[in-house]
């Protein structure tokens, strides 16, 4: 069989790539206005990654501009804004994975649970929702419902809590707002992924007399493993990243010591102060090391067998 | 079911508690609605008293239904045209991205394409490495469109995420049904566009709400890229609104009539925002429960 498949490849191979452009030329007519749009949309910016060993000046432009070497990272990484702003990203995300990654596994177990079909259709719509919210809305609504004398929140209890102002509050709120939007939404990849449990299981673990608890601890989570795997290792590649407008508009002056994250001191030393070469520099950091991070993390799931990205 | 019957009295308990539990989070995902729908239609009296919780407060002194806030938001050009331009923008963005993921998901799910692995690699490559801020910036730049509104509608245009989900879905349809149309004399544009596209509606529904609500929620392309007030699109407006807010908020100046005025025409500005996302998604939400996003993760 295998030496078979050799003679086909490589019979197929003799033809020659014009005979493939002849044959599937719609394909490659298909194919080439998104490869256009990936290439020069995604691909073409690569290049300007240079600007980091660069002392750019946008007059002379990229061939121009004196070569510096490292001397861009030197800087950056005895920076102590750039250090806070590493320090916070790297707090803030952890937190978020703590606190956001069980929730919608939870949540999708409970929901499996609910037997009642319109109850459960209902629910699922409203747990939605808030992902379709864009960062805004969900600030703009924030800073009405949790402001310190007018929000409702605070006149319902009586209180004066700075909820978005103090950078301690702040951050806890910060969490829980990523918390609410995307609870509901991250269900849907794991009800998939319990859908898919033979249901023979649930039935054997019924005759040897598993309750509900014992099935889901033996059957459905075991079942979902892969999934959940697969969901970790793209959230710890993320963790150098943060959502710039999620952190850019809840963030407000009293809370900046949080706050300010690379994906914000990009934009800030980049196109605020013009230091092109450090907002690159830093953003070439970041992309290098949340890829190190997918990379590993796979690498990690894979040595442990269980299963990994691709 | 079997089990139904053996129910016990600690299930039925642990039942009732699962159904208020999920109950309770849900009612959490709408209740903040609530409130800004109920204050954008109170007076500004009433929602000055803090008054208004999480419905909306017609009765007693200086309260009744007040739209102003409505009419305030339309009567202002700005926002008017912002809102306009949105749809726009929107409704271009989302074409252009469906069409480049349907032309790009097709070819990459044809097996005897040459050189299929090696594009499906560089898409692939997209997802987990970008070249960041500066370097997207200088690339609009150099192709002069900055403060333009291809900048908010070409650089995002294609998601290699996206084309993995449409991927699977023509991946999953039955290669026989592409012999009979190969069979029949079927060229690959008419089997894209007869055979394909109709068997993979639910997908590309998905596929068109997540672009268009993408282009309609984000704000921070256009704060990178965008000068000119008329290319600014609602989202960007609001932002700006909400910041000022925040700011102000910051500095414990949010009291009084006149911030509280504000506050009305902010939920009515928040509900524009929102309201075009609410009508829309009740109908495609039945598309994405029924598993579109399976085959995504697996990649």
């Amino acid at each position: 069989m295998k030496i078979q498949t050799k003679k086909e490849t490589s019979a197929k191979r003799k033809l020659g790539v014009m005979f493939y452009l002849k044959r599937d030329w719609q394909l490659y007519a298909l194919i080439a206005i998104p490869l256009l749009f990936i290439i020069v949309f995604k691909l073409l910016p690569l290049l300007g990654l240079s600007i980091a060993f660069l002392d750019y000046n946008p007059i002379l432009g990229f061939s121009d501009s004196p070569f510096i070497g490292f001397s861009v990272f030197k800087e950056i990484f005895t920076s102590r804004e750039f250090l806070i702003a590493l320090r916070n990203t790297l707090v803030l995300n952890v937190f978020d994975l703590i606190c956001g990654f069980p929730m919608p596994i939870i949540l999708a177990i409970l929901l499996t649970e609910i037997t009642c079909g319109w109850y459960k259709k209902l629910t699922q719509t409203l747990l939605y929702l808030p992902h379709f919210l864009s960062w805004v809305i969900i600030a703009g609504i924030a800073y009405q419902l949790f402001a310190p004398s007018t929000g409702i929140i605070n006149v319902m209890m009586g209180t004066h809590i700075p909820f978005l102002t103090e950078k301690w509050h702040w951050a806890v709120m910060y969490i829980l707002s990523a918390v609410w939007q995307s609870m509901g939404w991250g269900t849907i990849i794991y009800l998939a992924a319990i859908t898919g449990i033979n249901g023979d299981l649930y039935e054997a673990a019924s005759i040897d007399g598993a309750g509900r608890w014992k099935k889901i601890w033996h059957v459905t989570l075991p079942g979902m493993k892969p999934t959940i795997v697969v969901m970790l290792i793209m959230a710890l590649g993320r963790l150098m990243g943060s959502n710039f407008e999620r952190v850019n508009v809840l963030s407000n002056t009293s809370v900046k010591d949080f706050s300010e994250v690379i994906a914000t001191y990009v934009y800030r030393v980049g196109l605020e102060s013009n230091r092109f070469n450090i907002s690159t520099a830093v953003g070439l950091f970041q992309s290098v090391v949340g890829l190190i991070l997918v990379l590993a993390s796979d690498k990690v799931a894979k040595a442990l067998d269980e299963g990994g990205l691709v | 079911m079997e089990n139904k019957i053996k129910k016990s009295t600690g299930d039925r308990i642990a039942d009732v508690i699962i159904y208020i539990l999920i109950g309770l989070l849900s009612f959490i995902c709408i209740l903040p609605f609530f409130h800004v729908i109920s204050t954008s239609i109170s007076s500004n009296t009433v929602v000055a008293a803090n008054k208004v919780w999480f419905l909306p407060i017609f009765t007693g002194e200086g309260a009744g239904v007040n739209i102003d806030a409505y009419k305030q938001v339309i009567a202002d050009s700005s926002i008017r045209w912002s809102f306009i331009y949105t749809v726009i923008i929107t409704v271009l963005f989302t074409l252009l991205g469906l069409f480049l993921t349907i032309c790009a998901a097709y070819a990459l799910s044809r097996e005897r394409m040459m050189g299929r692995k090696t594009i499906n690699t560089i898409f692939i490559i997209t997802m987990y490495f970008g070249a960041g801020l500066i370097p997207d910036y200088l690339l609009l730049d150099t192709l002069g469109l900055l403060d333009t509104t291809a900048a908010l509608v070409c650089p995002l245009a294609i998601s290699a995420y996206n084309m993995i989900i449409l991927r699977t879905a023509m991946t999953a349809i039955p290669k026989s049904l592409e012999e009979a149309a190969q069979l029949d004399g079927c060229d690959d544009f008419r089997i894209l566009f007869q055979v394909m596209l109709p068997l993979v509606v639910p997908t590309l529904a998905t596929l068109a709400l997540f672009y268009a609500v993408g282009r309609w929620n984000s704000y921070s392309d256009a704060m990178y890229y965008i000068q000119n007030d008329a290319l600014k699109p609602l989202q960007y407006k609001l932002y700006q609104l909400v910041a000022a807010a925040a700011e102000s908020s910051a500095l414990e100046a949010d009291a009084g009539a006149q911030a509280q005025n504000a506050e009305v025409v902010k939920s009515a500005t928040i509900m524009c925002a929102t309201i075009p996302i609410i009508i829309v998604y009740p109908f495609i939400q039945k598309y994405f429960v029924s598993g579109v996003m399976i085959g995504a993760v697996k990649e």
